[in-house]
């Protein structure tokens, strides 16, 4: 008995999903474009919300942002939850490693008090300002409308928690008894915060998804994660013993320069649709990053001392930069 | 050598398997290779390319978003044809040694 075998090729009748092959017509698509494109639900929604009866369930009335297209504000890292966990998972590990290498060394004990004692002051506050940015980036998750848009607003907010989740541990690796209420008290009642704290719980209140986006994640993070984590820990604790602080808080500038793609891609995008949304946009940005420069003053002074100004500045230089870069009139 | 032989060029290839991990790298070959051509042979996409065939790492991370390293190719790598010419950043297929 002779058996022959032989290969069939199968051409398949479909290469994407209908909603991925109506933006990029019907050829194999990125597991991140599928996940993406046409999944926002745009009709039949019966009900309006009862807390907002002037909008349904999902409006672009929201926001005075006019798109004709929301899915175009695509993300430049391709994050959909997936890849996005595992790229977090592997930053984690990284994380725990530092953590591992400055324990088993008892580095900690070897940064001098003086800069212990900054690192708490300057750090511990942020905590609050993080969890800010955590519910933020909700209510544009929430509020806003596009998948493209919406998801990596999750999963920034996500992010924000980790943040500030790391700022706890690393509060709590200082030993300083009490680092962390000191750190509350400091944010409720030292009169150097409550610019800052008034900023961030006005933000909270913005209803416009688009503007807190720009608000929280162009003006205020781009202002506050240069001058922390560049100016104050790597170039101004780390010379003076505090390596360690610096090595426990990787995470936060490495994740600000991948996040500020896509913050960046956004804007590029939504200011380039009309002189409308490039006018709208640009008017947010001046005013917020007024607002936050002015926040992070004291702030910066209390971190910096005397160069605390000029490197407030430097960093402001270097926002308005990045914001023309995207296609802003600044 | 005579002249009949000196005008034909010899192509070069390389085949990968067909997969999600591959798409990137076969959409940044031709893009970088106007000559090239893909061919769909089962589980497998093969390219085709007169004379030179070069991978460029930035065009493959400007598909993705993500860093790439260029041995990644290696994974889903199955066949090529060619004297390979490699660094961090170009990945090269050509028949002048």
């Amino acid at each position: 008995m002779n058996i022959d075998l032989q290969a069939r090729e199968i051409q398949p009748l479909r290469h994407t999903f209908a909603r991925v092959a109506a933006h990029t017509g019907d050829k194999p698509s990125s597991r991140y474009l599928e996940a993406t494109v046409g999944v926002q639900p745009t009709a039949n929604f019966h009900y309006r919300p009862t807390w907002e009866p002037e909008f349904e369930l999902f409006d672009t009335a929201r926001t005075a942002v006019k798109m004709a297209d929301w899915d175009a504000l695509r993300d430049p890292r391709q994050f959909y939850y997936a890849n996005w966990t595992m790229a977090r998972a592997r930053q984690q590990e990284a994380m725990e490693a530092n953590y591992q290498f400055v324990e088993s060394r008892g580095l900690i004990d070897k940064i001098p008090d003086t800069q212990r004692a900054a690192a708490c002051e300057v750090l511990m506050p942020l905590r609050h300002a993080a969890w800010g940015a955590n519910m933020n980036n909700c209510t544009i998750c929430s509020r806003g409308y596009g998948t493209a848009f919406t998801a990596p607003a999750m999963f920034h907010a996500m992010d924000h928690l980790a943040v500030a989740q790391y700022i706890t541990r690393l509060g709590l690796a200082l030993g300083e008894p009490g680092a962390l209420d000191a750190g509350q008290n400091d944010w409720l009642h030292d009169p150097r915060w409550q610019v800052l704290r008034r900023l961030v719980e006005d933000t909270l209140v913005v209803q416009d998804p688009f503007e807190l986006f720009v608000a929280q994640n162009l003006a205020l993070d781009g202002l506050q994660y240069p001058l922390i984590y560049t100016h104050f820990v790597d170039d101004h604790l780390a010379v003076q013993g505090g390596t360690a602080v610096a090595m426990l808080t990787a995470f936060m500038p490495e994740w600000h320069d991948e996040s500020a793609r896509w913050v960046d891609a956004v804007i590029k995008v939504a200011a380039a649709v009309s002189d409308d949304n490039r006018a709208l946009i640009t008017d947010w940005f001046k005013t917020y990053a007024d607002l936050a420069q002015a926040a992070l003053a004291p702030v910066a002074d209390r971190a910096l001392g005397a160069q605390g100004a000029e490197a407030l500045a430097d960093v402001r230089t270097a926002l308005d930069a990045r914001a023309r870069k995207s296609g802003l009139v600044v | 050598m005579n002249a009949s032989t000196v005008s034909a060029v010899s192509s070069v290839f390389i085949a990968f398997q067909d997969n999600e991990e591959s798409r990137p790298v076969v959409d940044a070959i031709l893009a970088d290779n106007a000559q090239a051509s893909a061919t769909y042979p089962p589980g497998l996409v093969k390219i085709n390319a007169p004379g030179r065939l070069v991978i460029r790492r930035e065009t493959i991370e400007e598909q993705t978003g993500q860093r790439f390293n260029l041995q990644q190719l290696h994974v889903n790598l199955v066949t090529l044809s060619g004297y390979i010419d490699e660094d961090d950043d170009e990945f090269s297929l050509s028949w002048q040694h």
